[in-house]
C-alpha cells in the first residue's frame, strides 16, 4: 500500500491551521495528493471537474436567498427581534431548547429541510437569540452577541445531526445496511435506527446543559460591577 | 415533471444574477467567481453525460474552472461585501408596518418543502409525477422557495427585480464560503480515488493492539473522529474505518453486535462533523451568514458538546455491543 497520497491530508491539515484561504487549501490538496498517486495532470483536473459538478446539492442554499434577503430588507430580523423581546416568560435557554427539541423530533421522522442556517438561523432564531440573551444580559457586548449567534448555529447543528438518525430511511440508516450486506450482515434498517436512540437522548441532555451554563455565564458577567 | 435539471437551471440563473450586479457594480472579481459557477451549473448535467459518453474535455474545462476560482477567491481579487445596513430607520419603519406578516413567507420554505416531499407519493398520474421518484426532495425544496419568493414579494410589495438583488446582496457577503461546501465535497472524491481513505485504515490497523476490546472500540470511536474532521463527512469515513476496523476486529474477533456497532460508530463519526471546518456548510458557511468575525466561532461553541457525547458513544458501543 502506498502512503503518500497521505500528503493530501498534511496539506489540508497545514493550509487550515496557517488559516490560508481554504478554497486554495483544499484545491492545493487535491493536487498533491493526485500527485502522489501518480495521476497526470490531465486526469487530474478532470477528476477534480468530475467530482465538482456530481456534487451540486449544497449550493442549493442559495435558492433560499431571494426570500430571505427580500424580508430582511423588510426589517424580518427587526420584527424577529421585537416579538421575544415582548414576551415576558421567553429566556435564551427555554428558546434554544425548544428550537432544538423541535429540529431533532422532526428530524426524526425525516423532516430535516425544515430548518437550517439560511432558513431559519440567520432570519429567526440568531436574531431571537440575541433579544432572549438580551433580557439576561442587558449590556449584551459585542463579543457575548458572537458568542450567542454561534450557539444559535450550534444548537441547530447539533438538533439536525442526532435527530435524522433515528429515521429509517436516513441516508446514513441506508448506507450502514448497504456496506454491512456487501460484507455479508443482513441487517433491518430498523434495527439499526434503533441503536441511535439513546445518543438522541444524550445529545439533547448535554447540549441542553451547555446551554444553560452559557445563560448562567451571562447573568454572572451582567451582575458584575463594571469595572 | 420537475427534472433536477430543472432545479439546477433556477440556481443558476439566482447566481448569472449576481454576476449582473457585480459586472454593474464594476467587481471584476466577483462577476468572474459567479459567473463561472453559474455556467457550471447550468452545463452541469450535459458535462456528466459527455464524461460517460467519454469525452473528457468538458470535465478538465470544469476543474480549470475550480482552479481559477480558488485563485480568485484566494488572492483577494474577489472582496467579500461589508454587512452594512444603510437604510437600518426604513426597515424598522416596515418592520413595525408589516409585524408578524413578514414571518409567513419565511415560514412558507420548511413548510410548503415538507408538505411537497410528503406528499411526493400521491403528486402522480399515470407514468407522469410532479417529482422525480429517486429525489424528491430538491425539487420540494425548490418549489418552496418559489411559493415563498411570491408571498414575500405580495407581503412586501417589492419589485421581482428586488429579490434577485437582496440575493445578489447576500451573495456577495457570503463571497466564496458559499461554493466551499461543494469543494470539500469534491476533495472528498478526490481523496477517495486516490487510495487515501486506504492508507488512513491501514495505519491505524498497525497501531492498536487488536486483542482489547477495549482498545479497538476506542479505536474506531477515535479514527471515526479523526477521518470524519479531515474529509469533513462521516459518510466517507464510515466504509473506510468500519472495513478497517470494526469489521474484522470488533465484529469478527470479538463478535460485538454490528447494528450498535455501525449506528453508534457513525454518530461518533458525527461528533467529528461538529469539529471540522472540513464541514464547512455546517460550520463555516453559518459563521460567515451570521456574519461572525471568527470563522470558526460555531465550532468553538459546538465543541465541548461534541467532545462529551464522542466519550459518551464510545461508551455506549463498548457496553451495548457486547452486552
Amino acid at each position: 500500500m502506498s502512503y503518500w497520497p497521505l500528503l493530501g491530508v498534511a496539506a489540508v491539515v497545514a493550509g487550515f491551521a496557517l488559516r490560508l484561504n481554504p478554497m486554495l487549501v483544499v484545491v492545493a490538496a487535491g493536487f498533491v495528493s493526485g500527485f502522489a498517486a501518480g495521476l497526470s495532470l490531465p486526469d487530474q483536473f478532470a477528476l477534480l471537474g468530475k467530482a465538482f459538478v456530481s456534487t451540486r446539492a449544497p449550493l442549493l442554499i442559495v435558492l433560499t436567498l431571494p426570500v430571505v434577503g427580500l424580508l430582511e430588507h423588510a426589517g424580518l430580523r427587526k420584527h424577529a427581534q421585537r416579538w421575544i423581546a415582548g414576551l415576558y416568560y421567553m429566556s435564551l435557554s427555554l428558546l434554544l431548547i425548544c428550537y432544538m427539541a423541535l429540529r431533532q423530533i422532526l428530524g426524526a421522522f425525516g423532516l430535516t429541510s425544515i430548518g437550517g442556517p439560511a432558513q431559519t438561523v440567520r432570519p429567526l432564531i440568531a436574531p431571537m437569540s440575541e433579544a432572549a440573551a438580551r433580557k439576561t444580559a442587558p449590556d449584551l457586548d459585542d463579543e457575548q452577541r458572537e458568542r450567542t449567534r454561534a450557539l444559535a448555529a450550534a444548537t441547530d447543528n447539533v438538533g439536525l445531526f442526532f435527530g435524522e438518525d433515528v429515521f429509517v430511511a436516513f441516508g446514513a440508516v441506508l448506507l450502514i445496511q448497504t456496506f454491512y450486506s456487501a460484507n455479508g450482515i443482513e441487517l433491518a434498517p430498523f434495527a439499526i435506527a434503533l441503536w441511535a436512540i439513546p445518543t438522541a437522548f444524550a445529545a439533547f441532555i448535554i447540549h441542553a446543559l451547555r446551554i444553560v451554563v452559557f445563560q448562567y455565564g451571562l447573568r454572572r458577567r451582567a451582575a458584575e460591577p463594571r469595572a | 415533471m420537475i427534472a433536477l435539471s430543472y432545479v439546477w437551471w433556477l440556481a443558476s440563473l439566482v447566481l448569472a444574477a449576481a454576476a449582473v450586479f457585480d459586472l454593474r457594480a464594476r467587481r471584476w472579481g466577483n462577476a468572474a467567481f459567479w459567473a463561472l459557477i453559474a455556467i457550471v451549473f447550468a452545463a452541469g448535467d450535459s458535462i456528466l453525460a459527455a464524461d460517460k459518453a467519454g469525452n473528457r474535455l468538458p470535465t478538465q474545462l470544469v476543474g480549470v474552472a475550480v482552479v481559477v476560482m480558488a485563485l480568485l477567491a484566494g488572492s483577494g481579487l474577489m472582496r467579500r461585501a461589508p454587512a452594512t445596513e444603510t437604510d437600518a430607520a426604513a426597515r424598522d419603519a416596515s418592520a413595525q408596518r408589516l409585524g408578524h406578516r413578514l414571518f409567513g413567507p419565511a415560514l412558507m420554505i420548511p413548510l410548503v418543502t415538507t408538505v411537497l416531499y410528503l406528499l411526493s407519493p400521491y403528486l402522480v398520474a399515470g407514468d407522469w409525477r410532479l417529482f422525480p421518484a429517486s429525489n424528491a426532495t430538491v425539487p420540494a425544496l425548490a418549489l418552496g422557495c418559489c411559493v415563498a419568493v411570491v408571498f414575500a414579494l405580495r407581503v412586501t410589495r417589492a419589485r421581482p427585480v428586488q429579490a434577485l438583488r437582496e440575493s445578489s446582496r447576500l451573495l456577495d457577503q457570503l463571497s466564496w464560503a458559499v461554493v466551499l461546501p461543494m469543494l470539500l465535497a469534491a476533495l472528498g472524491g478526490v481523496f477517495e480515488s486516490t487510495g487515501v481513505g486506504a492508507a488512513v485504515a491501514g495505519l491505524i490497523g498497525q497501531v492498536i493492539p487488536t486483542d482489547s476490546r477495549l482498545a479497538c472500540t476506542v479505536a474506531y470511536g477515535l479514527g471515526m473522529i479523526a477521518f470524519t474532521m479531515i474529509m469533513g463527512n462521516a459518510f466517507a469515513a464510515f466504509p473506510v474505518m468500519t472495513g478497517g476496523i470494526a469489521l474484522p476486529l470488533l465484529i469478527r474477533q470479538h463478535g460485538g453486535d454490528p447494528a450498535v456497532i455501525g449506528a453508534l460508530g457513525m454518530l461518533t463519526g458525527y461528533c467529528g462533523t461538529l469539529l471540522t471546518p472540513m464541514a464547512a456548510n455546517f460550520n463555516i458557511v453559518p459563521a460567515v451568514l451570521l456574519e461572525l468575525k471568527d470563522s470558526y466561532g460555531v465550532i468553538r461553541m459546538q465543541a465541548a458538546t461534541a467532545v462529551l457525547l464522542a466519550a459518551t458513544n464510545i461508551a455506549l458501543m463498548y457496553f451495548l455491543a457486547f452486552r
